[in-house]
């Protein structure tokens, strides 16, 4: 066979190999989308569920959620940041840096399940924190942290180094470059990470499992010392838990929690784009 | 002016302590894993640990079973993964035109981005039905199921770094390609591909890394039976992983007991494969950035 023809007939080989890497993603948005958009009314955002679960509405599964990504944001954000700062900023090619690389990498690919057992270990147990937004927020945050300190870095370091010289040429401190025209530059790779990772944090159900999920809680929660329902548990609960469960409440939730999911990756990604093309340097 | 030299010190000294938090924490979770899961091998016969029974309600805790579903499921995935991955990522980089790679891209940032758990329901309505019809097996709920499910979320880790990889091969190599007279095709695979080799070996390595400790949707689609996966057909079973089971199982112990301790010593395993796994793969990396990309 002619070696033209050989190309020819590859290319069409690893593009039918990317059609089916992206196939079924669709598949997957497309089927829940479609089977799950006629669940979702006014009702079903904003009550509480009924009838063991199968009718009424998700609202305690919403609130949770974010009652979560709130306090994972309050903790994550600034230990993320922060250690992006100094690994960009101050660190110096020592053997401890090295250690700190090495260290993010190995948070970044511990096991869901594993922080889960940690955060029932330390905050729910030993620091008797109990079942608790506080104790899930905790631990899904420390699973957020490598992702936050990493792409926050590569933010850093790519602003150039003369603008550090002229701040510096001005008179200003380290730390008045740093916060006065650094990261005010570098913030929308910030952003960009940091909604990554939350994002990453929304969907996670292994972490809160047993440090701060509920099965089934019939009033919304008031303080951080509250345990609470949150959409991803909500959904493994209803899908595995709860035999007879309609597939409509199913799906719909499944599509929440998705449309959540999605509307924060295009935020991030929109975030990205817009500010890259208006950088000037 | 000497207040803020003090408060510079003191923002710069806490930014210094924010940067050594991770190692910190890398210890503080392995330490608290040990602490709770250690007393097991006081409490359990070690022949009994590592033996080839799980039922904890009768004093039998063997991972054997438990590590062999892993190490079937994620292996299975990779295996499908590292194909369809590479081709995708080479299709990306050297193949597709600029609107197909705009598609491409974020499609694939969709899918590293949808929780696991949703994979997990969707394995359960539509592909274990699936894999009941066309494999003729007795249930849906099989290991090849969760394999299927665990490539497409192995898939976006491995794309990203064989991607990266390949962008690292220096454009000469490229350029002596085709100016040898060999097609880009012919440049891809014996040039750019073998060049960027041990890039695409991390890239699996991070891949597999992610698809062990994957829980909720292997927990979701391989029917958690806690067996010895050794038969031929044992793809076309059901499973039990070590994340499924400490996932299925934790909400149920009583804090303290040896089921509870025996947990935690799976939560060690797990915490210990993927800390080798991550620790090959970033020196890898970190070795290949010093001499300029990663290869």
């Amino acid at each position: 066979m002619n070696r033209h023809r050989i190309q020819r007939l590859g290319f069409v080989l690893v593009g039918c190999a990317s059609l089916l890497v992206t196939a079924p993603i669709l598949l997957v948005v497309a089927s829940i989308v479609v089977r799950g958009a006629s669940a979702i009314d006014w009702e079903f955002l904003s009550t509480m569920p009924s009838q063991g679960m199968k009718a009424g509405g998700i609202l305690p599964a919403i609130v949770g959620t974010l009652w979560l990504l709130g306090g994972t944001a309050l903790i994550c954000i600034p230990v993320g940041v922060g250690g992006a700062i100094y690994l960009a900023e101050y660190a110096r090619d020592t053997w401890f840096t090295r250690a700190i690389r090495l260290a993010i990498v190995n948070l970044a690919g511990i096991p869901s399940i594993v922080y889960g057992l940690f955060g029932l270990g330390l905050f729910v147990l030993f620091l008797r924190l109990g079942t608790s937004i506080l104790a899930a927020s905790l631990t899904l945050a420390i699973m957020t942290i490598p992702v936050i300190t990493s792409t926050s870095e590569e933010a850093i370091r790519a602003v150039p180094v003369e603008f550090r010289t002229v701040s510096a040429s001005l008179g200003g401190t380290r730390w008045q470059g740093i916060r006065r025209i650094v990261l005010p530059q570098a913030l929308p790779g910030i952003i960009t990470g940091i909604i990554l990772g939350l994002l990453r944090a929304a969907g996670e159900t292994a972490p809160i499992l047993f440090t701060g999920a509920a099965f089934f809680l019939p009033r919304l929660p008031r303080t951080l010392l509250d345990p609470t329902m949150a959409l991803p548990y909500h959904l493994y609960v209803i899908t595995t838990q709860v035999p007879g469960m309609p597939q409509q409440v199913q799906y719909g939730t499944a599509l929440i929690l998705l449309l959540l999911v999605l509307s924060l990756n295009v935020i991030a990604t929109v975030i990205r784009s817009y500010f890259r093309r208006r950088r000037q340097w | 002016m000497h207040n803020s030299r003090w408060s510079e010190f003191a923002v710069e000294s806490l930014i210094r302590v924010l940067g050594f938090s991770t190692v910190g924490l890398v210890a503080l979770i392995f330490v608290f894993l040990l602490r709770e899961g250690l007393p097991v091998l006081s409490e359990v016969a070690l022949p009994n640990f590592l033996g080839r029974a799980w039922y904890p309600t009768f004093g039998s805790f063997g991972i054997l079973p438990l590590v062999l579903g892993s190490v079937l499921v994620t292996v299975t995935a990779i295996a499908i993964a590292l194909p369809l991955g590479l081709a995708t990522a080479v299709f990306v980089r050297e193949v597709a035109p600029g609107w197909a790679r705009e598609i491409l891209k974020p499609m694939i940032e969709v899918l590293a981005g949808i929780p696991s758990v949703v994979l997990g329901f969707f394995g359960m309505t539509m592909v274990a039905p699936w894999v009941r019809q066309t494999l003729g097996t007795a249930t849906g709920l099989t290991a090849i199921t969760g394999s299927l499910i665990l490539t497409y979320m192995a898939l976006p880790t491995l794309i990203s770094v064989a991607e990266d990889a390949l962008d690292a091969v220096p454009k000469s190599y490229r350029d002596a390609g085709l100016a040898m007279g060999a097609t880009q095709w012919q440049t891809i695979w014996r040039v750019i591909v073998p060049a960027a080799r041990s890039g695409i070996v991390t890239a699996a390595m991070l891949a597999m890394g992610r698809a062990i400790g994957e829980t909720m949707a292997v927990m979701m689609v391989t029917g958690n039976a806690a067996r010895m996966p050794t038969e031929w057909d044992a793809l076309l079973r059901p499973v039990r992983t070590m994340t499924a089971t400490v996932a299925a199982e934790m909400g149920e112990v009583a804090k303290g007991s040896t089921h509870y301790h025996a947990l935690f010593a799976i939560g060690i395993v797990l915490f210990v494969i993927t800390f080798a796994i991550n620790m090959t793969a970033a020196r890898a990396i970190f070795a290949k950035r010093r001499r300029g990309g990663l290869r």
